[in-house]
């Protein structure tokens, strides 16, 4: 009795809410759905990129093309399932009509099956970077205009034979994104001649890696870490127990503020750490100055903000502002399934804080990668600097597609 | 029935429980009284459907008319699925004194056979067998209910609070032994696209058929439960969960009837987690994770563990919850809804939604002074 009663309200204001209402095109406000992991271990990261996708809306002050932007948000903690079910709310319930995100690698996989089964709404990516998301049964309504996890690792091959680490060591967490973000780095050092004699893996969350660190060879450079917050933080604490001294070479989401601001007796060892990243808080183009001076204007440290805006926020804004340009370039014009905004989303050139971006023809970015290495300023903090910028990084990593293997375990591989 | 009566259904009966229906139990039970308890029971059973019966099974039935494809599926479905291994709990520890936390492990099982055996697309596509689907499925349940009962073998010596911990233990391995291997599990990615086969024409992925699947083999499993409750071997299990000392001195094998009853709990749980992850589409490691191991807890205290109703009133209001709460309060702290409606509940009623439905009953329905 008790579920007729709330099944008949709920079913009845849903009803009420929607049922009726035609769908007019212009003037209406457009729903765009934003889905971030608000929960989980992701939440800090999900709750910046709800920053970074807002700071794109506010920049229009929330009007494009004479119609008002509604955001309506949802929540993941990072589990495929959960995703799915709170774009589905989004998508089929408050009836978004351009849907953002998620957040997180597998995350992005299922939503991306979930695109095709609603092929009326536009999907655009929040941050997640696996690469099987555009590069496996993409979806024709899936886009993504940020670069994925091995984009950003392009050129740290390089850096790190520069630097003189002709062998190194792998430590990475054991899933689709760092497998992704270590072919981005092998594929290059390796042509290049480097060798990597031990690959690790480690679970995700992991607390105890000291069976890693008793596995690390004594002829090795450098170790490549490619760790996410609280992971990395957690080896780095347990390397300087174990007295390791080697450099180290991040991935990503490695050096990123919770590493910059670890406290531990390594810190002065994390100087010269070099990584890759779409991201480098000290990268002096205006447009990205201007992107940051927003950020901390919009929200300052003490509403519980980064100092820098994150990785998070900058990708989330740049696939809203991906969102709303495109709405602008078809004035607004939703109609015949999207089928005009779609077309302007495939072909528009974005300008983003840091460099223009195109989609190839699987709808992912082609964007730019920054090689950062860590400094230490005359206050004592740590921060990336730039050390090179590279363009136009495609999918393939510059391979043919014949000869591209998507990353795994044992793919590439150079003892 | 005389004690001897219950002994010898019992001892006839519990080797049977798992595949016991009506056919097989009037053959395993061929004692006059127990089968006049049989037909008692079909009687009381039939005399037992009042008003509100009718009203729910209608409403249940044509519910996906009235409701947008999204309530259908995400809430409908998903509640029922839910619900029907929750179930498994309330059997478990409603009626047999038994909290297992193991229930959505037997379903993770089940579903990670579906997607093992049937098709699905793994980033490394090698592991899957392809077989078709009714095989996977058929398979998948075989061994998930011989994992249930391995489960109960393992923890049925134990009682109350270290049958908790010895069950969270087999699941927490579970899912640590998903996340981990990658030669059968696929690790932390699991399997993408497990989705429902299309029979005869009609593909179960939409939501009206998905939601009627759901919905047949939930309402089997209630009436199912309700059946078993009162044949013999529910009634001496509900008797070893009051005084398994007692039973054991009338000659009950305790340690069996308590396996079997897992093993009844487990084909349960393993439908359940065969439909949830045709609902998801997907299985990974994350569903079988220590907050689904607390959400089907959740979800059964929630309901109240009274009446095998309450796992799926339960259910209902966990979706819900997790659907909507975003919408009703900051969207940044809305889980702190869902665990003040969970606590309120819990707090005015122990025994959950049905204890506060049935002492509303009590205080407006039941004439003053009078006794119903």
């Amino acid at each position: 009795m008790r579920r007729t009663f709330v099944k008949t309200v709920v079913a009845t204001a849903v009803v009420a809410a929607f049922g009726g209402i035609a769908y007019a095109q212009q003037g209406k406000p457009v729903k765009i759905g934003l889905l971030a992991t608000l929960e989980g271990p992701f939440a800090a990261g999900g709750a910046d990129g709800m920053r970074g996708a807002e700071m794109a809306v506010n920049e229009r002050k929330g009007m494009v093309a004479g119609r008002k932007i509604e955001i309506v948000k949802a929540s993941s903690d990072a589990k495929p399932d959960v995703a799915v079910n709170a774009t589905r709310k989004l998508v089929e319930q408050d009836k978004v009509d351009i849907m953002v995100g998620p957040l997180s690698g597998g995350e992005g996989i299922a939503v991306k099956e979930y695109s095709k089964t609603q092929p009326n709404i536009t999907f655009i990516n929040g941050s997640s970077g696996a690469q099987a998301t555009t590069l496996v049964n993409p979806s024709p309504n899936f886009f993504r205009f940020n670069t994925e996890g091995a984009q950003w690792m392009v050129g740290l091959g390089k850096a790190a034979l520069d630097k003189g680490y002709k062998r190194v060591m792998v430590i990475a967490e054991d899933y689709a994104f760092p497998y992704s973000q270590v072919q981005g780095f092998m594929s290059e050092y390796c042509r290049l001649g480097g060798k990597v004699p031990v690959k690790a893996w480690v679970p995700l969350g992991g607390k105890d890696y000291a069976s890693v660190i008793a596995r690390i060879p004594k002829d090795v450079d450098a170790l490549v870490v490619v760790l996410g917050g609280a992971d990395a933080v957690n080896f780095l604490n347990q390397y300087e127990a174990a007295g390791g001294d080697k450099p180290m070479v991040g991935g990503s989401i490695t050096v990123s503020q919770d590493i910059l601001n670890y406290k531990g007796k390594r810190r002065d060892s994390l100087v010269g750490t070099i990584a890759g990243s779409p991201i480098a808080d000290s990268y002096d183009a205006p447009e990205f100055k201007k992107f940051v001076t927003d950020y901390q204007k919009a929200y300052p440290v003490s509403s519980g903000a980064y100092p820098s805006p994150s990785l998070f926020a900058l990708v989330y804004y740049i696939n809203m502002k991906a969102a709303l340009d495109g709405l602008d370039a078809v004035k607004g014009d939703l109609s015949d399934g999207q089928k005009k905004y779609r077309e302007a989303l495939s072909k528009m050139t974005l300008k983003t804080p840091v460099g223009d971006v195109k989609l190839d023809a699987n709808r992912q970015a082609i964007g730019t990668t920054f090689i950062t290495e860590v400094v230490k300023d005359s206050q004592g903090n740590l921060s990336n600097k730039v050390l090179r910028k590279v363009d136009g990084i495609d999918q393939m990593l510059g391979m043919k597609k014949e000869e591209f293997q998507m990353g795994s375990r044992d793919v590439p591989n150079c003892p | 029935m005389s004690a001897a009566n219950w002994r010898n259904a019992m001892n006839s009966g519990a080797g049977r429980a798992v595949m016991m229906n009506r056919g097989q139990a009037a053959v395993a039970l061929p004692l006059p009284g127990v089968g006049g308890n049989r037909g008692l029971s079909l009687i009381s059973l039939i005399s037992g459907i009042g008003a509100r019966h009718v009203v729910v099974l209608a409403f249940v039935l044509a519910y996906p008319w009235f409701a947008t494809p999204f309530f259908t599926f995400q809430i409908g479905a998903q509640s029922l699925a839910l619900g029907l291994i929750a179930l498994s709990l309330t059997f478990l520890g409603g009626y047999g004194g038994m909290v297992s936390l193991a229930q959505i492990t037997v379903a993770g099982i089940a579903g990670y056979g579906v997607a093992i055996f049937g098709a699905a697309s793994a980033a490394d596509a090698s592991i899957s067998l392809g077989w078709p689907w009714w095989v996977a499925v058929l398979i998948s349940i075989v061994i998930a209910t011989v994992g249930a009962a391995f489960i109960g073998w393992l923890s049925v010596r134990t009682e109350g609070i270290y049958t908790i911990m010895i069950t969270l233990a087999v699941g927490v391995a579970f899912y640590y032994l998903c996340l981990q291997n990658y030669s059968v599990f696929n690790g932390f990615q699991g399997f993408q696209r497990v989705h429902a086969p299309t029979v005869l024409g009609i593909n179960l992925r939409d939501p009206l058929p998905f939601y009627y699947l759901v919905l047949f083999w939930s309402l089997a499993g209630y009436f199912f439960v309700k059946y078993l409750l009162r044949a013999p071997f529910g009634i001496a299990l509900q008797g070893i969960r009051d005084n398994p000392r007692r039973m054991n001195a009338l000659g009950f094998n305790v340690t069996a009837h308590r396996i079997a009853a897992y093993a009844v709990a487990g084909v349960m749980a393993a439908v359940g987690g065969v439909l949830l992850v045709w609902y998801n589409g997907l299985i990974g490691p994350g569903s079988v994770g220590t907050s689904w191991i607390i959400n089907i807890l959740i979800i059964a205290v929630l309901g109240g563990m009274r009446h095998p109703i309450g796992a799926f009133l339960g259910a209902i209001v966990f979706v819900l919850l997790q659907t909507f709460a975003i919408d009703m309060f900051d969207r940044e702290r809305f889980n702190l809804v869902i665990g003040m409606v969970f606590l309120i509940i819990v707090l005015f009623s122990p025994d959950g939604l049905l204890g506060w439905w049935a002492g509303l009953k009590s205080r407006f329905l039941t004439p003053r002074g009078g006794v119903r």
